[in-house]
């Protein structure tokens, strides 16, 4: 990486010139730097609305990028450790949806871990590839999906030989990390292709204490979410490409869904973000694996809760764990993580990023201060004396395994019938049961429902989860295939 | 020369002091702190822009933050300044003999410093033999602290900047937990005149009044504060600032004073119509939860 390059931003510069050329708008956006819709201004200042404008030659276009959003991908390519790079515009939902659609045809497998996002499965639906899944080991103290396994991916292989493409999560929500140089030299050896979801792994790429990134690790493809851990604005996205993906391919990929109207605020923010990672990511993200450090140590040093780091490795299922996250265990203060979660923004006006049935995770990021933390370690202090009760065996979270009935494409487009969610025993699911946060399905489309299913997604109902997905918001009901 | 200094109190109101000189600038790992001198206020420390206290009106805060709870609880040994870097609320402690620890705990090395060089008077406060001052969070210094203290002076102003986490529910609970059976917690409490910070109020109420069994507030004139119109948060576990205020005894001190009278003391929590309704209101909405 040329850190003097890696000083200028393009796109950046390009709106900069632009604003100061006092161009005349007769092209959309119909709001014409705001004057014709004074209470956005007023909400989002003069500034941020002037940069709203269309594409147009000084400012380049995302559907076939020639100058400064070239530009500014080569940056970020070079940044990233990638031979290319795509600014997205539609969420990282965009970027893996564009590596799943790049991977696989209709019919095609592809072999994943279940605790992949909604979004991937979507994908599915969309291409009509087939999902292979690999059950991830699931730690039975804190009860989370862990990472690849190698031994559990070679036996997928083994039983589908023919499958496409591997799709890995790294690193997780949670921030475990899988051994992921040996799975893409096993993938490849095997000719198929590695997609990686780095939704939460942008601060990977440049600091080198951290666990290796996936264009480092010879990945195909990755997906980051700029917009967490680098700072842009929410739903921009980068999706990376190694070396030997065609890239006309992708273009074409990503122009099937993407608007032809992207935003130069995303497109700026993704600028500047790649920008500011490149000549001061490494600083800031030794600030922010620190705190998340020290607020490890003073949250076990309050009994009862475990702030779990790279005491977890086993060189397996959790190969590395990304220390700038700070994942909490509350289970041994008799609180399920959803109740802790709700605790700290109703009681505490902490907003922390989301709890399931035994955790809670706490996002740390280069906008955190230490007081900041000082007050998320003294309100869990604080609730473990208000709030804590006798630690009761709760119902854990363990994995169910999926069987996979029809592909997701095919139960999408079934016709279906709504049924009492007790009665579906045995029935293929025709919709997504999504336990959100953190969105992984406990049903696809396609699936075999089975009791534990249904008892399960019933618990996490009670436990006060979001369940989405389902037509029936209440989930009296569920979507089933016509027999 | 015609140099003011102004802060805005809403978006719509500025108090401006005219200046004589910008005496100090610094910007700390917390806050950007200014010292100016002026003709009206003398020398006054600012905030990242907001006036903490002038040497014309800090005697007024440090008095009733100070010999408020101390009229009241009858055997203060050991307390606690959250904040106080300035040395004024240690200044007040150090009247009182029977006080045998005053713990003062500022995180911000560079504000003590200042204070020390050019607020001399309320510094003092902190030579006092008693006083053992702390360079640490405030959260941080309470956490795992249990039945420690008689009383804790929270003497930091602004729930917005730096010292936000000292006016949170976790704040009072671990100074709930910080004191004895008996002990008294007084907090600044904010102005409740515009509506900008009439939230932050209500707010800091509703947090005392669910974490302490008496929770009241009083009330002050502070020319440098938003409006003018301060209030204090009086939270306790045992005594009432008014049904346990001694006047007799508190006045056998002999303590000099601008501001305190124990007659004031009783007025102080005579609270305007629309204050009180605010109040009231907060609690009747804990009610009804």
């Amino acid at each position: 990486m040329d850190i003097e390059r890696q000083k200028s931003a393009p796109v950046y510069e390009a709106l900069e010139r632009f604003r100061r050329q006092r161009v005349v708008p007769f092209d959309v956006p119909g709001h014409k730097r705001g004057r014709g819709n004074p209470e956005l201004v007023q909400l989002l200042g003069e500034k941020c609305v002037g940069l709203d404008v269309n594409s147009m030659k000084p400012l380049d276009n995302l559907c076939h990028p020639i100058s400064v959003i070239y530009d500014a991908e080569k940056l970020a390519a070079e940044a990233f450790g990638a031979a290319h790079a795509y600014f997205m515009v539609g969420g990282t939902t965009s970027s893996v949806q564009s590596m799943v659609l790049t991977a696989c045809k209709a019919g095609d497998k592809i072999i994943l871990p279940r605790n992949v996002h909604k979004s991937v499965i979507n994908a599915l639906v969309l291409c009509g590839a087939e999902p292979v899944y690999v059950n991830p080991e699931v730690d039975s103290h804190i009860g989370i999906a862990l990472g690849m396994e190698l031994e559990q991916l070679r036996k997928a292989m083994d039983e589908h030989p023919d499958a496409v493409a591997v799709f890995v999560n790294n690193p997780t929500y949670y921030g475990i990390c899988s051994d992921l140089c040996s799975i893409v030299k096993m993938a490849h050896e095997h000719g198929m292709m590695v997609l990686a979801d780095e939704a939460h792994g942008t601060h990977l790429y440049f600091n080198e204490k951290l666990p290796v990134s996936a264009m480092a690790a010879g990945a195909d493809m990755a997906a980051v979410s700029m917009h967490k851990s680098g700072g842009s604005l929410t739903q921009s996205s980068l999706l990376l490409l190694g070396e030997n993906v065609n890239t006309r391919y992708v273009e074409q990929i990503i122009n099937l869904t993407q608007t032809t109207s992207a935003s130069y605020l995303l497109l700026s923010s993704l600028d500047i973000s790649r920008r500011n990672l490149a000549l001061r990511g490494r600083e800031s993200f030794d600030k922010v694996a620190s705190m998340a450090e020290y607020a490890r140590e003073e949250i076990n040093s309050i009994g009862g809760y475990y702030a779990y780091g790279k005491d977890l490795v086993n060189g397996g299922s959790i190969f590395d764990y990304d220390v700038t996250k700070l994942s909490v265990y509350t289970r041994d203060i008799g609180l399920t993580g959803i109740e802790v979660y709700d605790l700290l923004r109703d009681e505490y006006d902490i907003q922390i990023e989301f709890g399931d049935i035994g955790n809670i995770l706490a996002y740390i990021s280069i906008g955190d201060r230490i007081q900041d933390i000082e007050r998320l370690v003294g309100a869990l202090e604080d609730i473990k004396r208000l709030y804590s009760r006798p630690v009761s065996r709760l119902h854990n979270a363990e994995y169910i395994t999926p069987i996979v009935a029809a592909t997701p494409q095919k139960a999408f487009y079934s016709e279906k019938e709504l049924i009492p969610i007790r009665e579906t025993a045995g029935r293929i699911c025709g919709e997504f049961v999504m336990c959100y946060p953190p969105g992984i399905p406990i049903l696809a489309p396609g699936e075999m429902i089975t009791q534990e299913i249904i008892d399960y997604t019933l618990f996490a109902k009670e436990k006060g989860c979001s369940m989405q997905g389902p037509e029936d918001g209440e989930l009296e009901k569920l979507n089933v295939l016509v027999e | 020369m015609d140099f003011w200094f102004s802060e805005y109190h809403t978006d719509n109101v500025k108090m401006s002091i005219r200046v004589e000189k910008h005496l100090f600038s610094g910007q700390s790992d917390f806050q950007r702190i200014d010292v100016f001198d002026s003709e009206e206020f003398g020398k006054f420390l600012t905030s990242d822009g907001s006036v903490i206290f002038s040497e014309k009106d800090e005697f007024t805060y440090d008095e009733m933050i100070v010999h408020v709870p101390m009229a009241v609880h009858p055997n203060v040994k050991r307390v606690l300044v959250i904040g106080g870097g300035d040395g004024g609320v240690a200044r007040e402690l150090s009247y009182y003999d029977e006080i045998e620890e005053i713990d003062v705990v500022e995180p911000d090395e560079m504000f003590v410093n200042v204070c020390r060089d050019f607020f001399p008077d309320n510094a003092r406060g902190l030579d006092d033999p008693r006083v053992k001052l702390h360079f640490r969070d405030g959260l941080r210094f309470l956490r795992g602290k249990h039945d420690e203290y008689d009383l804790i002076i929270n003497d930091s102003t602004d729930p917005l900047g730096h010292t936000a986490g000292l006016f949170t529910k976790e704040f009072y609970g671990s100074c709930f937990k910080a004191l004895h059976d008996d002990g008294i917690m007084v907090y600044q409490h904010g102005s409740p005149f515009f509506d900008e910070d009439e939230e932050s109020c209500r707010a800091m109420h509703r947090k005392a009044f669910r974490s302490f069994p008496i929770s009241r507030v009083y009330q002050a004139h502070i020319p440098t504060c938003p409006s003018g119109y301060w209030l204090f948060g009086f939270a306790s576990k045992k005594y009432h600032p008014l049904h346990d205020l001694d006047a007799k005894r508190w006045r056998d001190r002999h303590i000099k004073t601008w501001y305190y009278t124990t007659n004031l003391h009783a007025g102080a929590f005579m609270l305007p119509k629309y204050v009180e309704d605010l109040l009231e209101e907060e609690e009747g909405r804990m009610k009804q939860v």
